[in-house]
């Protein structure tokens, strides 16, 4: 019998119209998927180059975000020993892939995970702000962990001396739009400029409290307001702050920096 | 196809059926994405090309679509076509894009897509099926248009990101309406709308499903 022929709603029909239809739509679908690919990777690296440079609060005057973006010094450091990674290219070391590749990133044990990473890589991809004579000016660092929903993807911007913070932001995450969402409110991530990280005796101090910070009060340099409505999301950025500026994280790399060893 | 007066099909769903207003459907992307004009927008143009090729396409092949899996048959034209669009944003509007972020994978699940291919394409030409989709598209679009320039005007004192009113919180002397900003105010603006429209067309008022039976006092003895 024809196709032609066969009733509407034959078995044989039915499966015929079916299956070509999923081979259309597969087809067009992953055509598009194949051919979009390029323009929307090359969107992705601009938009992080974007956010990079955003949270380091370098002033674009006037100038294009590539344009401040290559003035940026890229390098590796190596978690394990705070120096910088030797022998691997930089330009094509994704970190986030690393972190899910077993033979780049090894997991942490329990009672240190305290931000949920789980694995975490060797190599570490910084970004330096050198001035003329090369001294480093500001450091932007990739920091990750859990909130309540999903792990928040973030850079933290650090002042030439590796203590004194800049800014925090965060480009990736899925936190309750409105109460955890609000990570990416102007206003609060503004609270993050002029925060302390380490405390005198080289610990980690800095975290969210409720409440409210009072300026006058001792400890405050330590202190920024939690998210109204969001502690489990706020807990989240204070153990991710703690981890990755631990001993686990970017502390041994940052502390060779302020003595100018790395 | 004499029969059809193209422009009705086109026009009527814009003021005298119009999906959103009328037949109250597709509310939830109109909350959403109408807190800045710029979003909305884009949101309009996606729902427009989705309705109008899945429109298109299901009513090329409607003599074809055995009626046992007819809806699967839709739904899975429908989401190929959304897929396409949101990887074409993907690639060329990444920014929009970004903050759209679910609402286009939602157009899948928009009633205005399904509701016009199981009423209209399903037994209808291709032609007409095209333009009823283009008119529904743009009936959605004229309500989340006038919404998102009302939230963005009076929210935050800009329209497409240009500054309008100035703001007090930049020396100006607009105080914005915050409460523009969150989703409910689309739920007023659009209820504020069906009042207008139906003081207008008097012809577009519902009767009431149930009316108390005014009882006279001698008969509730």
């Amino acid at each position: 019998m024809a196709f032609k022929d066969l009733p509407n709603d034959s078995t044989a029909k039915t499966v015929i119209v079916a299956t070509a239809l999923c081979l259309v739509c597969s087809v067009a679908v992953s055509a598009a998927a194949v051919y979009l690919r390029p323009a929307q990777e090359a969107n992705k690296a601009a938009d992080m180059q974007k956010n990079i440079v955003a949270v380091s609060g370098v002033d674009l005057d006037g100038r294009s975000v590539p344009e401040v973006f290559s003035t940026f010094d890229v390098r590796l450091v190596d978690l394990e020993t705070g120096d910088y990674a030797q022998g691997i290219d930089v330009e094509a070391y994704d970190q986030r892939a690393a972190a899910k590749d077993p033979t780049q990133a090894g997991p942490i044990a329990a009672e240190r995970d305290i931000a949920d990473v789980k694995m975490r890589e060797r190599y570490a991809k910084v970004y330096l702000i050198r001035d003329a004579a090369g001294a480093v000016e500001r450091i932007i660092l990739p920091v990750r962990g859990y909130g309540l929903w999903s792990t928040l993807w973030g850079f933290l911007a650090l002042e030439g001396d590796a203590n004194t913070v800049i800014g925090l932001s965060f480009y990736d995450h899925a936190e309750t739009p409105g109460l955890g969402g609000e990570v990416d409110n102007p206003a609060w991530k503004a609270q993050w400029d002029g925060k302390e990280i380490y405390g005198p005796e080289g610990d980690v101090q800095i975290r969210l409290v409720k409440g409210g910070v009072d300026p006058s009060r001792p400890g405050a340099e330590y202190k920024v307001d939690s998210l109204s409505g969001a502690t489990l999301t706020s807990n989240g950025v204070t153990n991710l702050l703690h981890y990755w500026m631990g001993d686990d994280g970017y502390k041994a790399y940052l502390d060779k920096l302020r003595e100018g060893q790395a | 196809m004499s029969d059809f007066d193209n422009k009705k099909i086109l026009a009527e769903p814009v003021f005298d059926n119009n999906p959103i207003v009328l037949q109250v459907l597709g509310i939830c992307s109109a909350l959403a994405v109408t807190a800045k004009l710029e979003t909305a927008l884009i949101m309009c143009l996606a729902l427009t090309v989705v309705v109008a090729l899945s429109n298109l396409f299901i009513s090329m092949i409607r003599h074809h679509i055995p009626s046992n899996i007819r809806i699967i048959v839709q739904m899975t034209i429908i989401a190929s076509l959304v897929i396409l669009t949101d990887q074409v944003l993907k690639a060329f509007v990444y920014d929009i894009a970004k903050q759209l972020s679910v609402f286009v994978g939602l157009i899948i699940t928009n009633c205005i897509v399904m509701g016009r291919a199981e009423a209209f394409a399903m037994k209808n030409p291709p032609l007409p099926s095209l333009l009823d989709g283009i008119g529904n598209g743009l009936g959605y679009s004229v309500i989340l248009i006038v919404v998102a320039v009302i939230r963005e005007l009076f929210g935050s004192g800009t329209l497409l990101g240009v500054e309008i009113l100035p703001l007090v919180t930049e020396g100006g002397w607009y105080t914005p309406m915050g409460m523009m900003l969150l989703p409910p105010s689309a739920f007023f603006i659009i209820g504020l709308f069906i009042w207008a429209l139906r003081t207008w067309k008097p012809a577009q008022v519902e009767k009431p499903d149930y009316q108390i039976h005014a009882v006279h006092r001698t008969e509730a003895v």
